[in-house]
């Protein structure tokens, strides 16, 4: 591979000396000996198993819970609900002042998910407390659902979440998150071509190695000691300080090394009741993911739908762009809310629009609860802007790389969200993108540059 | 519950536990005996991240009971480098790059150890049809691919 150190050279401090040098990994004798300590590779004397019971409905009121039954299976050492969490109701954003907390650390009345946490059992062995798990009765009233985005935002929908009381996050711009740059409707109207696409994806599970869970040792001094996978340390201490009413100073999380997260374990789920777990029982604790809770519990990608319409110039340029985003978040807030709106920031994309217009949502259903996984709220967006990029090429009969020269954004453009452009590098990528791949296009596009000269 | 005896050899050491009947060899290696080194990933015999050598065997950990193994030579990945010194396969894992979260690692280099001490100098295709069982999430293949042929290389240059 080629290095060119010759762009931004005046602007670069360092030589690049780095690049292109193999440079051992320091985790790497760890991996190839078997040496790396995992979370799951902690093993305490007197450990305790964790399983989970969880609603086989939708959505569903909880008429009683009987646990009976299962506190006298052989080996069961505790068995937890909802009453046993000190701050159940809680939401991870709460910490950046991202309200209302919406989500329950086990089901207090209802269920809004299948799958969701109703029952903690812990037992002596894996199997004991998965034997004791099914003999939890739960009596449920089964509550009418609602899965597409659509549909959830219809007058007389099923209410998903009450905590938010419509089945969509409402943001302090409203229903949506809102972008409005130029004047979008003039924009279509002077526009040579108008064209609108939607665009949909499906959720998206990471499916680590490693599945999700911690394993929770108490110390003689008070404190409680979790290893975890998780990818969002101090995120997950701060949650579980809330949610379990607990100092920090009285958590010691051990981390870092994951088994492959991709945004898969930023969430604040295994860690504060397998610590509640172990306070109440004095006994080290372990809570892991079986493969199939993996595939079915753990938060996916959110499910998307983007419907685009661009108003674009015979000469190429595009002149508008109104995008009406949905975000599924499925039955609680988790990190969608954030998703939904950086996709409002970055609809526009790498290109310069004088006109936008920009609507998302972040829309509750009775799915699987979505939440982060690598550029959550702009990889869908991202396919479907670039798709509809070589549309409108196609439309006005222009190659789609020359189309992307004439819209790249450089140096000191205003973006639609009000962040002026400073760094821009996507004329020289796609410079160097037309040598290597033998795709030409005009001098004068090679000739370009994010620099825009005098400015 | 009645606890059955199981006797074997780990990477040369003899071994003798109690187990209940039924327990994986997985589970006897791990939370018995401390060889942390084959992981629990799938539990189903589909990712190879619990692979081992039983016998000179390739065998999935997670899918064998700890006592069918009376008797036998086990070997796994905590075992392999000698008086401190790695083989050549984890030297060729290191420098190829080819680890990344390092949680099928141990795994993958049980399938190649297998692949090479029957074929020292195989195929590429060879390699990827020994490697099909073990599955990388974060899709490192290629430079784990390259890791056995080099390492393949530096056996036969020993060997020469």
């Amino acid at each position: 591979m080629e290095l060119r150190k010759d762009y931004f050279a005046d602007v670069r401090k360092d030589g690049l000396n780095e690049i292109g040098q193999p440079r051992p990994r320091l985790d790497s004798p760890g991996h190839v000996t078997g040496k790396t300590a995992y979370f799951a590779d902690r093993n305490f004397p007197g450990m305790l198993h964790l399983k989970m019971v969880r609603s086989p409905h939708h959505h569903a009121r909880i008429r009683s819970i009987d646990t009976a039954e299962a506190e006298k299976h052989p080996g069961v050492v505790k068995v937890l609900t909802a009453r046993d969490v000190p701050h159940n109701v809680y939401t991870i954003l709460i910490l950046i002042q991202i309200g209302p907390e919406d989500e329950t650390v086990l089901a207090d009345g209802k269920v809004r998910w299948k799958g969701e946490a109703v029952v903690a059992v812990l037992a002596e062995t894996e199997r004991a407390a998965q034997e004791a798990a099914t003999k939890v009765k739960v009596d449920y009233e089964v509550l009418p659902a609602v899965f597409d985005m659509e549909e959830a935002l219809k007058p007389g929908a099923p209410l998903v979440n009450e905590y938010h009381g419509q089945n969509y996050y409402l943001y302090d711009s409203g229903e949506c998150r809102k972008v409005r740059f130029g004047d979008v409707e003039a924009g279509f109207a002077q526009a040579d071509h108008i064209l609108e696409q939607t665009y949909q994806s499906s959720p998206i599970e990471h499916a680590p190695t490693e599945t999700t869970g911690c394993v929770v040792a108490p110390e003689g001094n008070d404190r409680f000691t979790c290893y975890t996978n998780t990818q969002a340390m101090f995120f997950t201490l701060d949650n579980t300080s809330i949610i379990l009413q607990m100092p920090g100073s009285k958590l010691h999380f051990v981390g870092g090394t994951v088994g492959g997260g991709f945004g898969g374990k930023v969430d604040v789920i295994v860690e504060p009741i397998a610590i509640l777990g172990a306070k109440l029982t004095g006994r080290p604790v372990c809570f892991i993911y079986s493969r199939e809770e993996e595939m079915q519990i753990s938060s996916p990608r959110a499910a998307e739908k983007v419907v685009i319409k661009d108003g674009v110039m015979k000469d190429g340029r595009i002149v508008a762009r109104k995008v009406t985003g949905y975000t599924d978040a499925g039955a609680y807030s988790r990190h969608s809310p954030y998703g939904a709106q950086k996709g409002a920031a970055h609809y526009p994309g790498p290109y310069t629009i004088p006109n936008v217009w920009i609507d998302t949502y972040c829309v509750y259903t009775n799915r699987t609860p979505s939440s982060a996984m690598r550029g959550f709220g702009v990889t869908i967006g991202d396919f479907a802007l670039e798709v509809q990029m070589d549309k409108l090429a196609r439309l006005i009969g222009m190659d789609p790389l020359e189309f992307r020269f004439i819209n790249a954004y450089r140096d000191g453009d205003m973006k639609a969200h009000r962040q002026p452009t400073e760094g821009a590098a996507l004329i020289e990528c796609m410079q160097e993108a037309s040598r290597a791949a033998n795709w030409p296009v005009a001098e004068k596009y090679m000739a370009m540059s994010s620099y825009r000269k005098g400015a | 519950m009645a606890k059955v005896p199981v006797q074997f050899t780990l990477n040369g050491s003899e071994k003798a536990e109690f187990i209940e009947s039924g327990t994986t060899l997985l589970h006897a290696l791990r939370d018995k005996i401390g060889d942390m080194s084959p992981k629990g990933a799938c539990h189903q015999g589909t990712c190879g991240a619990c692979s081992v050598i039983i016998d000179g065997e390739l065998r999935l950990s997670c899918l064998t009971l700890a006592e069918t193994c009376n008797g036998a030579a086990i070997r796994t990945t905590a075992g392999l480098a000698e008086g401190g010194v790695l083989h050549p396969l984890q030297r060729a894992f290191l420098d190829a790059f080819a680890t990344q979260c390092g949680f099928c690692t141990p795994g993958m280099i049980m399938a190649a150890k297998v692949l090479l001490d029957r074929t020292p100098n195989p195929s590429r295709e060879a390699v990827v049809e020994a490697l099909s069982g073990n599955i990388c999430r974060c899709t490192g293949y290629e430079p784990i691919i390259q890791a056995v042929l080099t390492a393949a290389r530096a056996n036969s240059q020993n060997a020469a």
